[in-house]
């Protein structure tokens, strides 16, 4: 079973590498979330975070939009009594609240043939439906990127869309060739998702993010 | 780079071929290799090799190796059952033989034994500086020296393509489009089992071979992903590069914990190497020959500015269509176009895109108006449709009961003429002016029996004709792609 890490530090590595990462905190007490939303202006979103949480969706690990004090020592103190003992070392991450209609998905992968590879996809709800995924082999090359982004089937879902901006292309194209950076870099590293990335005004953020690790060695 | 060159010459240019296993019995693999390397002219040297010292088809064999002259062979054909040819090999290598291509099956194919002799026979060839195709191959072919070194034909005509197979019969499918088209091959390789040379090193080579222009491959496996990237992203800045995948419609999904994982497929991660490594990738053996054939013979586009001309009305319509699916840019005509055109034909002609005259080019005026379309310099590529229509009129006339009688035969000879003058006179407005100009008609098929002198013509001028305006937007389609692809990098 590969080892993953939390979400909390999943991004750290992520912001290491040069990708923007949105400013969260993580915590351990529903007060200490409560001071976490006052610094970060509400609403905020509260995540359960350890390494052995995967699939905090289907288990109602997230609560959104919370707007009030109240609401987030609510939702914190919930969360904290959700923890079961696979979740290891679990504390309450704390986010601000990111909102935009698309949402993509990105990531890294290693392929038995080509080595590593960078994904581009469109995620969200209709991630299954659509289908829509590319993939370019690491080191992306000057143009990879743009290629790669202009190669998914519906690459107009980028531009300008009911009342938001066109995605920023040069901020998605540095999120794509870090990740196939990482993926020349650090062959400790197995997989990486960024899921959802969504695009807010335009900018690609990076909502939930999962690094895998090889398996380590003897 | 010219390290390659050298490596590959004694496999593609050999001043003479020592075969192995030449049996008396014509059905056999060695005697159909002799018969096909003298059938078609090599123009070497040939050592054939018979147990018995028997005469074969005229001609004397050597019993053993050993009896062959030191240094007139650079290639060692082999056809011998393997558990021979590791031997065999060592005495080619005294007789001063550089390069192999080994027919025989029994190998890495075969079991466990025949991977462990696979093995050796490659260590043995490294050891002996032997580059080593094969085995379990169909042959090879280069027509600089007329060889057809081939357990099965066909043998194409000269011509600019090279060509590295992963299965023989597509190959030889390849080649086969060559003989009926004309635009024809420099070098075709059956890879085998690649146990020492590889798909990849065949074409890093056809990269850097001077006679070869464009490069045409089939392929199932990819052993080595990130090597097979390079060395295509290497050809493709030089010549373009034609890909047939076998298996590609595979899921190929992995068990995967990760999102990215679960999305991903082989396909999926081969479309996107080929798409970074600007390989021209189609889905079918014509249509790779087709596209392979165009970048032969026509000057790369500039970019995706159409004209369409044509003598047939409801062709123009649906090539047009055809155009803007491809991402074609299907131009308003130039303004100043269309005050020469209008001084040449009556003004019923179209005045649009697509050209059509109307009937106005019965004044001879198509050879003009093709270069002037040409010339222009908002203009990066032209199809040209409905060729052949005069000429098989002509040939109507000529195989009818009323020729050569009531002047039908003038007539006859006047339209086939003049078919075969435009096709000349579009690939000349092609090459002066550096653009494409691909010429479509359904004649090629139709009036093929009474030789309809347009679509001849075109195969005169040394390129081929498509079918269908259709075929012709998709070949030119490819070439575009391929030219933003090289100017974008190049930038």
């Amino acid at each position: 079973m590969a080892q993953t890490l939390s979400e909390y530090e999943s991004k750290l590595l992520l912001g290491q590498a040069g990708i923007s990462i949105p400013d969260e905190r993580l915590v351990n007490t529903p007060d200490e979330a409560a001071a976490a939303a006052r610094a970060l202006d509400c609403p905020v979103a509260l995540k359960l975070c350890g390494r052995g949480i995967a699939h905090k969706t289907e288990r109602g690990l997230v609560r959104l939009g919370l707007q009030k004090e109240a609401d987030v020592v609510a939702a914190a103190t919930a969360l904290l009594a959700e923890r079961i003992a696979d979740d290891g070392d679990a504390g309450i991450l704390v986010a601000p609240m990111v909102t935009g209609r698309r949402e993509l998905i990105a990531g890294m992968l290693r392929d038995p043939q080509f080595g590593p590879c960078v994904m581009l996809g469109l995620g969200g709800i209709f991630t299954e439906a659509l289908n829509d995924a590319v993939f370019a082999v690491a080191p992306l090359q000057p143009l990879d990127a743009e290629d790669l982004i202009a190669a998914l089937a519906h690459s107009q879902l980028l531009g300008p869309f009911r009342g938001e901006p066109a995605v920023d292309r040069k901020e998605l194209v540095q999120i794509l060739e870090t990740l196939g950076q990482i993926g020349v870099e650090r062959p400790d590293i197995r997989s990486i998702d960024i899921n959802p990335l969504i695009l807010c005004d335009g900018h690609p953020v990076v909502v939930d993010a999962l690094v895998e690790l090889e398996d380590a060695v003897g | 780079m010219s390290g390659i060159v050298d490596r590959f010459h004694p496999l593609f240019y050999p001043r003479g071929i020592i075969l192995t296993g030449v049996s008396s019995h014509p059905g056999k693999f060695g005697a159909v290799t002799f018969h096909n390397l003298l059938r078609f002219g090599y123009q070497g040297e040939l050592f054939p090799i018979n147990r018995d010292g028997a005469e074969i088809l005229g001609h004397a064999t050597y019993k053993t190796i050993s009896e062959v002259p030191e240094g007139r062979a650079d290639l060692a054909f082999i056809c011998t059952p393997s558990k021979l040819n590791e031997e065999l090999l060592r005495d080619c290598a005294k007789r001063g033989v550089r390069a192999a291509f080994v027919a025989s099956a029994g190998y890495g194919e075969a079991d466990e034994a025949g991977k462990a002799s696979e093995g050796r026979l490659v260590e043995l060839a490294n050891e002996l500086g032997i580059v080593l195709a094969g085995p379990n191959g169909q042959g090879l072919v280069s027509t600089a020296v007329s060889m057809c070194a081939q357990i099965a034909p066909p043998y194409p005509p000269p011509g600019p393509i090279s060509m590295a197979s992963q299965s023989g019969n597509i190959g030889a499918s390849f080649m086969n489009y060559g003989v009926l088209s004309g635009v024809g091959f420099s070098k075709g390789v059956s890879c085998g089992n690649s146990a020492q040379l590889e798909l990849a090193d065949y074409l890093e080579y056809y990269a850097a071979d001077p006679d070869t222009t464009v490069s045409l491959a089939y392929m199932e496996g990819v052993e080595d992903g990130r090597r097979f990237l390079e060395v295509a992203r290497a050809h493709t800045a030089e010549k373009p590069l034609v890909v047939v995948r076998g298996g590609a419609t595979e899921l190929g999904k992995r068990a995967a914990s990760s999102h990215t994982g679960a999305l991903a497929s082989n396909e999926r991660i081969f479309a996107g190497a080929c798409r970074q490594a600007g390989i021209t990738r189609v889905e079918t053996v014509e249509e790779a020959y087709e596209i392979a054939a165009t970048f032969a013979r026509q000057p790369l586009p500039r970019g995706p500015r159409t004209l369409v001309f044509t003598v047939a009305g409801g062709w123009g319509v649906l090539t047009a269509d055809a155009c803007h699916r491809a991402g074609l840019n299907l131009i308003p005509i130039p303004e100043d176009l269309c005050d020469q055109i209008d001084r040449m034909v009556p003004s019923r002609w179209s005045r649009s895109n697509p050209i059509d005259l109307a009937g106005g080019e019965t004044r001879d005026t198509i050879p003009e108006v093709l270069d002037l379309m040409a010339r222009h310099p908002n203009v990066d590529a032209i199809i040209y449709l409905g060729i052949g229509i005069q000429a098989a009129q002509g040939n109507a006339f000529e195989s009818g009961p009323f020729h050569p009688d009531y002047g039908l035969d003038r007539i006859a000879e006047f339209h086939q003429r003049q078919d075969r003058r435009y096709a000349l006179a579009a690939a000349e407005a092609s090459a002066q002016h550096r653009k494409p100009i691909l010429i479509a008609s359904d004649l090629l098929h139709t009036d093929r029996d009474y030789g309809n002198t347009g679509p001849l013509g075109v195969k005169e001028s040394g390129r081929i004709a498509y079918p269908s305006g259709h075929r012709a937007v998709r070949a030119l389609a490819r070439m575009v792609a391929y030219s933003r692809y090289r100017e974008n990098r190049r930038s």
